[in-house]
C-alpha cells in the first residue's frame, strides 16, 4: 500500500533499464518499496540493476520479459505480474526509443517504430493497468513523457509527436480516473544526460536522472499530476508553445 | 467505476486525509444484514467504519466493502441500576453522552466524542483517565461480533481470547454490532481541574510522577519547538468529576446539565502549509503565556475539558489538502530518555506538530494489538507537508522500538510492516485468532495490507 508520506510498498516499472527509473527506484527503496518488478525487452540485462537494488534492501526483485510492441501480450504481462506480487502501489511507464531522427525522417519503419514502441505500446499496456489498478482501487502510475511531447519542433518531431500521444494519453487517463482510488503522475522532462542521448548535444536546462528521480519522488508525496524536470521548463515549455509558428519555426531548437 | 449490486463507489481516507483509496461503501439498515454481507463480501475483502476519526487506513479497504456501521445506531437496553448499558455498535459517544450523562453516568471518553462504540472497541480508546480506569474495552461487558465463522458473543470471561484480540483489532476479527457497557458514575456534568504551567520537561515528567494518583484525569499539551533550556515546557492540566458541592449555586439546580455544541466550522478549504512552524511557534506560545504558573480548582465542562476541539467542525481541514498524520507512542515509564530525545529531535527538525499531549499510562490489558500499556505515551499532530517528516519518523520509530515501546494503530498512517512484530509481540496470536475465526481472509483492510497483518 501507499502511506501517508508518499511511501510505496510495492513496484512494477515498464522499461526497467531506464536509468531515470534505476535511479528513482533507488530513493523508493531508501523509503518504503521492499518488491520490484523490472519489465524490459532482455530481462536477463535488468539482472546487475535488481541486484543493486536486493543490496540497497529491497526484498524481492523479479526481472521479467515485456516489449512495448508486442502489444498482444500485455494484458497477460499485467495479469502475470498482479498474480505474482499482488497489488501494484506505483507502476513506473519508462519504456521509450529516441531512434534517429534523420532515418526516421527518411525511412518509414525506422519512423514507424518509434510510434509503435513510445505510444501504441503506452496506449495498449495503458489498458490493462487501469483496469487492474481501477480494480485494487489504489495505485500511482508515473509517466515519462517529455518536454518534446509539448510541442514538436521541426529537429525530433516524430519523437515528439510519439511522445505528444503518450502525453495526452495519460492526461486523458488521470481525469478518467479522478475517484477510483488510482492517480496519474506525468513527468515532463528536458534533456536528461543518459545513455539515450549519448552522443548529442545537450539542450539547455538539461538535467540528469537522479534530478529526475528526486523530482518523481516529491511529485509522488504532493500528489502531482504533472512535474517538469527542472521546474523552470514549465515557464520556457509554456512560453514556446504559444509563440507563433513563424517564430517557432525559426528558433534553433 | 466497477459496477456493483449495492453501496456506492467512493473514496476514503482516515481523518488525517492522507492516501484515499477506493472502495465500495453498503449502509446496512439492520444487524442481521452484516452476515450477508460477509459472505458475498469478494476477493477484497471487508471491513467496518464508524465515524472515519482513526487518522490513517483503518476503516479504509481499497476495492474491497466498507460497511458503513453509523446508521445501527440504537439503545437497547439501559440498567439505571446497575449503570449498565446496551448499545448497537454505531451509536457515538456523542450520542451516548447526551443519554447518559443527565443520568449521572460517563464512558471512557478520548479527545473527541465522535466516535462509534464498535471503532471504541476496536481501537482500544483511552482517554486521560487511563491511569485509573484503563482503555475503553475495559468496562466492556459483553459484545457482539459478526465473523466468517459464525456470530460470536464474548466477554472477557466468555471465549476471553477473541474478546480481547477484537479490543485494539482494528476491525480485523469481524464486525461488532452491539456491546454491553459498564458506566462511570459522575455527580455533575463538570470537572474540577488544576492548570500548571511547567518551564521545562524534567519537572513536567517529575511533577506527573509524583502528582498524576491524585487525579482521575491527567494530560499535559507540550510546546514541541522550545528547545535548550525551555525543551519540554508545556501545561500540565488534572481533574476529576466534581462533586455536587463544588458548583456554584445556580449550577446545583441542573449538575448533570449536558449541552455541547459545535461553534465554529473549519473552513471548507484551506491552503497547505496554513500550520506551520510559524503559526504553530506562535500558537505554542500564546497558549504558553496563557496559562497561569498555578491555577486550582476552576471548574470546566465535559466539552472543554475532554472534546476542545469538537468544538470545530471539520479541523481536519486546516491542514490543507495534502493533511495530516498523527504519531502516538507508549515507552515504559523508565524510557524518560526516549521522551526526551523526541523533543529534541522535533525541535532540531522544526518539526512543528500543533498538538503535543503527553500522559502516563497505568497497566495495559491483555489485548494483543491493545496499544496501551505502563509508560509514557506522546502524541504528535503533524501535517503531512512537512520537508523531510519521513526519515524523521524513521527515526522515532527506532527509539521507540529500542525503549520496548510501540505505535497505536488507530492512528498509525506509515509505520514499516517489519517493526510491527517487535511492537505487539504477540501478533502472531492476534494472526491465529484470526485464522480461527476468519480462515478465508475476508476481513481486510488498507492498514492490513500495509502492516501484513
Amino acid at each position: 500500500m501507499q502511506d501517508a508520506l508518499g511511501g510505496v510498498q510495492t513496484v512494477l516499472v515498464l522499461g526497467g533499464g531506464s536509468e531515470i527509473a534505476l535511479a528513482t527506484l533507488r530513493r523508493f527503496v531508501g523509503n518504503r518499496t521492499r518488491t520490484i518488478v523490472l519489465a524490459g525487452r532482455e530481462p536477463e540485462k535488468l539482472a546487475p540493476a535488481a541486484e543493486e537494488l536486493l543490496a540497497l534492501g529491497a526484498t524481492r526483485v523479479e526481472t521479467v520479459a515485456f516489449d512495448a510492441e508486442a502489444t498482444d501480450t500485455h494484458v497477460g504481462l499485467i495479469d502475470d505480474v498482479i498474480e505474482r506480487v499482488g497489488d501494484l502501489d506505483l507502476v513506473l511507464v519508462a519504456f521509450g526509443v529516441l531512434g534517429d531522427e534523420a532515418e526516421a525522417e527518411r525511412d518509414a519503419a525506422a519512423a514507424s517504430e518509434i510510434a509503435r514502441v513510445n505510444y501504441l505500446g503506452a496506449v495498449s499496456v495503458s489498458v490493462p493497468l487501469a483496469n487492474r489498478l481501477r480494480e485494487q482501487g489504489h495505485g500511482i502510475i508515473v509517466v515519462l513523457s517529455s518536454v518534446a511531447g509539448e510541442r514538436a519542433r521541426r529537429s525530433n518531431f516524430v519523437y515528439g509527436s510519439s511522445k505528444a500521444g503518450l502525453d495526452a494519453l495519460f492526461q486523458g487517463m488521470g481525469d478518467s480516473l479522478v475517484g477510483s482510488g488510482v492517480r496519474v503522475l506525468i513527468v515532463r522532462p528536458g534533456f536528461v544526460h543518459t545513455k539515450m542521448t549519448a552522443g548529442l548535444d545537450p539542450a539547455p536546462l538539461a538535467t540528469t536522472p537522479e534530478a529526475v528521480a528526486d523530482a518523481i519522488v516529491r511529485g509522488v508525496e504532493r500528489g502531482s499530476e504533472v512535474i517538469w524536470v527542472p521546474p523552470a521548463l514549465r515557464v520556457v515549455m509554456s512560453v514556446l508553445r504559444h509563440a507563433p509558428r513563424a517564430v517557432f519555426r525559426k528558433l534553433p531548437l | 467505476m466497477p459496477e456493483h449490486e449495492d453501496g456506492t463507489y467512493r473514496l476514503l481516507t482516515g481523518w488525517g486525509r492522507t492516501a484515499p483509496t477506493a472502495a465500495r461503501v453498503v449502509t446496512p439498515d439492520e444487524i442481521e444484514g452484516i452476515d450477508a454481507l460477509l459472505d458475498r463480501a469478494g476477493r477484497r475483502g471487508l471491513v467496518a467504519r464508524g465515524l472515519g476519526r482513526s487518522y490513517g487506513d483503518a476503516a479504509q479497504n481499497a476495492g474491497g466493502t466498507v460497511v458503513d456501521a453509523t446508521t445501527l445506531a440504537s439503545i437497547r437496553d439501559f440498567d439505571l441500576a446497575r449503570g449498565v448499558i446496551r448499545v448497537d455498535a454505531g451509536v457515538s459517544l456523542d450520542a451516548l453522552m447526551r443519554l447518559l450523562v443527565p443520568f449521572g453516568f460517563f464512558v471512557v471518553s478520548p479527545g473527541t466524542r465522535f466516535v462509534t462504540v464498535g471503532g471504541a472497541i476496536a481501537a482500544d480508546i483511552h482517554g486521560k483517565g487511563h491511569h485509573v480506569d484503563g482503555s475503553f474495552a475495559n468496562h466492556v461487558e459483553s459484545f457482539t461480533l459478526h465473523a466468517p465463522k459464525g456470530t460470536f458473543v464474548v466477554g472477557p470471561e466468555h471465549d476471553p481470547d477473541l474478546f480481547w484480540g477484537t479490543a485494539g483489532g482494528m476491525g480485523l476479527t469481524g464486525v461488532i454490532s452491539e456491546a454491553t457497557l459498564r458506566l462511570l458514575p459522575i455527580q455533575t456534568s463538570m470537572l474540577l481541574v488544576d492548570n500548571e504551567r511547567v518551564s521545562d520537561l524534567d519537572d513536567l515528567m517529575q511533577r506527573m510522577v509524583e502528582g498524576d494518583d491524585r487525579y482521575h484525569y491527567s494530560a499535559a499539551w507540550v510546546d514541541c519547538l522550545a528547545s535548550g533550556a525551555s525543551l519540554g515546557r508545556g501545561v500540565l492540566t488534572r481533574g476529576d468529576h466534581a462533586p455536587v458541592d463544588a458548583l456554584p449555586d445556580r449550577a446545583r439546580l441542573d449538575p448533570l446539565h449536558f449541552a455541547p455544541r459545535a461553534l465554529l466550522a473549519a473552513p471548507p478549504w484551506a491552503p497547505n502549509g496554513l500550520l506551520n512552524r510559524f503559526s504553530i511557534r506562535a500558537f505554542n506560545e500564546l497558549w504558553y503565556r496563557k496559562a497561569r504558573l498555578h491555577q486550582t480548582g476552576h471548574l470546566e465542562t465535559i466539552g472543554t475539558f475532554f472534546h476542545p476541539l469538537d468544538g470545530v467542525r471539520g479541523w481536519n481541514r486546516l491542514y490543507g489538502s495534502r493533511g495530516f498524520l498523527q504519531y502516538q507512542y507508549v515507552v515504559p515509564d523508565e524510557a524518560t530518555e526516549t521522551v526526551r530525545a523526541t523533543f529534541e529531535r522535533l525541535a532540531r527538525e522544526q518539526c512543528a506538530s500543533f498538538l503535543a499531549v503527553l500522559k502516563r499510562f497505568g497497566p495495559g490489558n491483555p489485548g494483543p494489538l491493545s496499544f496501551p500499556t505502563s509508560g509514557w505515551t506522546l502524541a504528535l499532530d503533524l501535517p503531512a507537508s512537512v520537508r523531510g517528516l519521513a526519515p524523521v519518523l524513521d527515526d522515532l520509530d527506532r527509539l521507540v522500538v529500542e525503549a520496548g515501546g510501540r505505535v497505536y494503530l488507530a492512528k498509525d498512517s506509515r509505520l514499516p510492516p517489519e517493526l510491527l512484530p517487535r511492537m505487539y509481540p504477540d501478533l502472531d496470536g492476534f494472526r491465529e485468532l484470526r485464522a480461527r475465526v476468519d480462515p478465508s481472509g475476508v476481513l481486510q483492510s488498507d492498514l492490513a495490507r500495509r502492516l501484513e497483518i
